[in-house]
């Protein structure tokens, strides 16, 4: 696996770990039950699960918007149950990257306003905006759309814009959640592949999460929900 | 960042964005257009007269005196003796005094019987005397200079000759035919009730009632023609009341009492200024009613302000998700709502005193011409800074509620929202 951008140079540090993770919700029985997970730096990992699953809430935690009350979700070695709620947004400003299946943008703003949206929350991101027009170029977006406002694209370009949202401060961790599963066949296979590419550039790790199992191919390592809880490693 | 993103949003929804900034323009002009009617009312109110430090009559209550003597409504409780106002002039702490003789009128404009003292020294507002705008002042005992309100409504001009009616009423039964006045002079307009007085000398009055019984008829047989009249004796047996201006302030008050404790007659003295003040105390159960009915009205704005907002949320939970995403912190989406809110509430309050200083001086010269009312085109006061925080406080108080859901949902709902 080459690394030729990583920002994150300590490779013995994993970017993602979980240890005994347990979440439920009140007076329900536990939604999700992990007892470990560890994801190397440029990792690709793809999970499978069907509704209900408890996909969402998941990622959710490991974007630190649910607090973790049992176990603990490290991303590049930071603990989120450690973290504030101030300190889990301000770590998911800096280091994870989040890719929705659909309507990523703000539809007002401008496509290169949108990527930039990042750089508002985020600590400091080097030369945000020079980043920001080399994502975009790479992606494949012209310099003529940059200007227009979000709603104007297709959900091909959207979705690709939100990949450029994501990778903008170089994150540990991109999270995606079926990000594919508004575009057709030929969109989704460059899509796919534009992605990956760009997450391994940036030597950021990956958690793809879908219940469309003919996406496994794109990765190197899968878990369904059912291992995690058994705490399956990928490997 | 945060402010870019209101005003992007604001911008995105201009539609509404237009019909709500309309709607609090509207009250909030109200709020303003009232309070500041209201303190020109208070003022044009307490300064009708100034620079008079008593006002002299037959004892009443001090706002008879000065609501028949000042504003000409209602009638006196009685005469006091043209004597003793000789008298009291020659007090060493006078040093004007001007006499007032009520009881006839013009087709419904009061008469005021007085004399050249009465536009030497009355002064209104800010210590203005009395101007002419056309003409002089009377010399001559059927001479008349009119009110600018009397001129312009009646459609007098200098020379016209007028006919004086006795009793107040617009109509009456009484006239003093046989003694028309001519007009000499004509006054500015100082929307006080100066504007709606005809002047008149006191011996013109004294002179128009010759042969005159008691009763307020003439006498059948005993009427005196005009030429006769001129050869008689016209000083005043009595008058209606007078103004007093001091050598010194600090004497009003011992003088007074000299004029309460009179041994002459009964007289009542008031200080106008403590009158006035009394008398818009009264008034100003009104002013405030119509204050607390704006402030309704906006509370009413805001409410309808945030139930679009409430409704407007969900369509907006994606949006917040997304900035959720980018590692915004919760408190950023209620931030974002009352931004939006005070931005709105801003322009809203920009575009009301544009509103309002345009029509007010659109409305100027209609307002002096037809009403006598003088409104300054500026409505900012010393309290109307606290009356838009206290506006702005209230937008901000109320569209907490929308905020807090939107905040709540964010902290809820997650990133995954699924529509």
């Amino acid at each position: 696996m080459g690394i030729v951008m990583s920002a994150h140079t300590d490779l013995k540090i994993p970017a993602l770990e979980l240890k005994s993770l347990v979440f439920s919700w009140p007076g329900q029985a536990a939604l999700l039950d992990i007892p470990q997970l560890k994801l190397e730096q440029g990792q690709h990992l793809f999970i499978y699960g069907s509704s209900g699953s408890g996909k969402t809430t998941l990622l959710n935690l490991l974007a630190g918007i649910y607090p973790c009350k049992y176990g603990d979700i490290l991303i590049a070695g930071q603990s989120m149950a450690a973290s504030s709620a101030a300190k889990r947004d301000q770590l998911r400003a800096s280091s994870i990257g989040v890719v929705f299946q659909q309507l990523n943008l703000i539809p007002y703003l401008s496509v290169l306003q949108n990527v930039l949206l990042v750089s508002a929350f985020a600590k400091k991101i080097q030369q945000a905006e020079q980043r920001a027009r080399y994502l975009l170029q790479k992606l494949g977006l012209e310099q003529q759309l940059w200007q227009a406002p979000a709603n104007q694209l297709s959900v091909g370009q959207q979705q690709r814009v939100a990949i450029a949202r994501a990778l903008l401060s170089q994150p540990a961790l991109l999270i995606a959640d079926e990000p594919t599963s508004a575009l057709d066949h030929k969109h989704r296979d460059g899509f796919m592949q534009l992605m990956l590419a760009e997450a391994e550039l940036c030597g950021t790790t990956v958690v793809f999460v879908s219940h469309d199992p003919a996406l496994r191919a794109y990765f190197k390592f899968e878990l369904d929900m059912e291992q995690l809880h058994k705490g399956v490693q990928p490997c | 960042m945060l402010m870019q993103l209101a005003r992007a949003s604001l911008w995105n929804r201009k539609g509404t964005v237009l019909m709500t900034v309309i709607s609090l323009t509207i009250s909030i002009a109200l709020l303003l257009g009232i309070d500041h009617i209201r303190h020109e009312a208070k003022s044009s109110f307490t300064s009708t007269v100034s620079g008079t430090d008593l006002i002299v009559g037959a004892r009443s209550s001090q706002l008879n005196l000065l609501l028949y003597s000042v504003f000409r409504i209602g009638n006196a409780t009685n005469n006091i003796g043209w004597k003793n106002y000789q008298q009291v002039k020659t007090h060493p702490q006078v040093a004007w005094s001007i006499p007032l003789s009520l009881g006839d009128s013009h087709r419904g404009y009061r008469v005021i019987g007085t004399n050249e003292d009465y536009f030497k020294f009355y002064q209104y507002g800010e210590k203005h005397p009395l101007k002419l705008a056309e003409g002089k002042v009377f010399a001559g005992v059927y001479q008349a200079v009119l009110g600018s309100v009397v001129a312009q409504k009646l459609g007098y001009t200098l020379g016209e000759q007028i006919i004086l009616s006795h009793g107040v009423g617009s109509v009456s039964f009484a006239q003093h035919k046989d003694k028309p006045f001519e007009v000499v002079g004509i006054l500015a307009p100082t929307g006080t009730p100066v504007d709606q007085s005809v002047h008149i000398p006191l011996e013109g009055i004294e002179a128009i009632h010759l042969g005159w019984q008691g009763g307020g008829m003439p006498a059948p047989g005993r009427s005196v023609s005009t030429e006769q009249s001129l050869t008689m004796d016209l000083e005043p047996k009595v008058i209606t009341a007078y103004m007093l201006g001091l050598t010194s302030k600090m004497a009003t008050f011992a003088v007074q009492r000299q004029l309460n404790e009179f041994k002459g007659e009964p007289l009542s003295a008031i200080l106008p200024g403590v009158a006035l003040a009394e008398l818009w105390q009264m008034l100003s159960m009104v002013e405030n009613m119509l204050l607390l009915i704006t402030v309704l009205v906006i509370v009413a704005t805001l409410v309808g302000i945030v139930t679009t907002l409430l409704a407007g949320l969900k369509e907006r939970q994606r949006e917040m998700a997304i900035l959720r995403a980018v590692g915004a912190p919760a408190a950023t989406v209620f931030l974002l709502i009352e931004l939006e809110l005070l931005l709105m509430a801003l322009l809203s309050i920009g575009s009301a005193f544009v509103i309002l200083v345009a029509g007010l001086w659109g409305f100027r010269e209609l307002l002096a011409s037809q009403y006598g009312l003088f409104i300054s085109i500026n409505p900012w006061h010393d309290q109307t800074a606290l009356l838009l925080t206290a506006v702005l406080g209230l937008t901000l108080l109320l569209g907490a509620i929308p905020a807090f859901l939107a905040y709540r949902r964010a902290l809820a709902s997650g990133l995954m929202v699924r529509l």
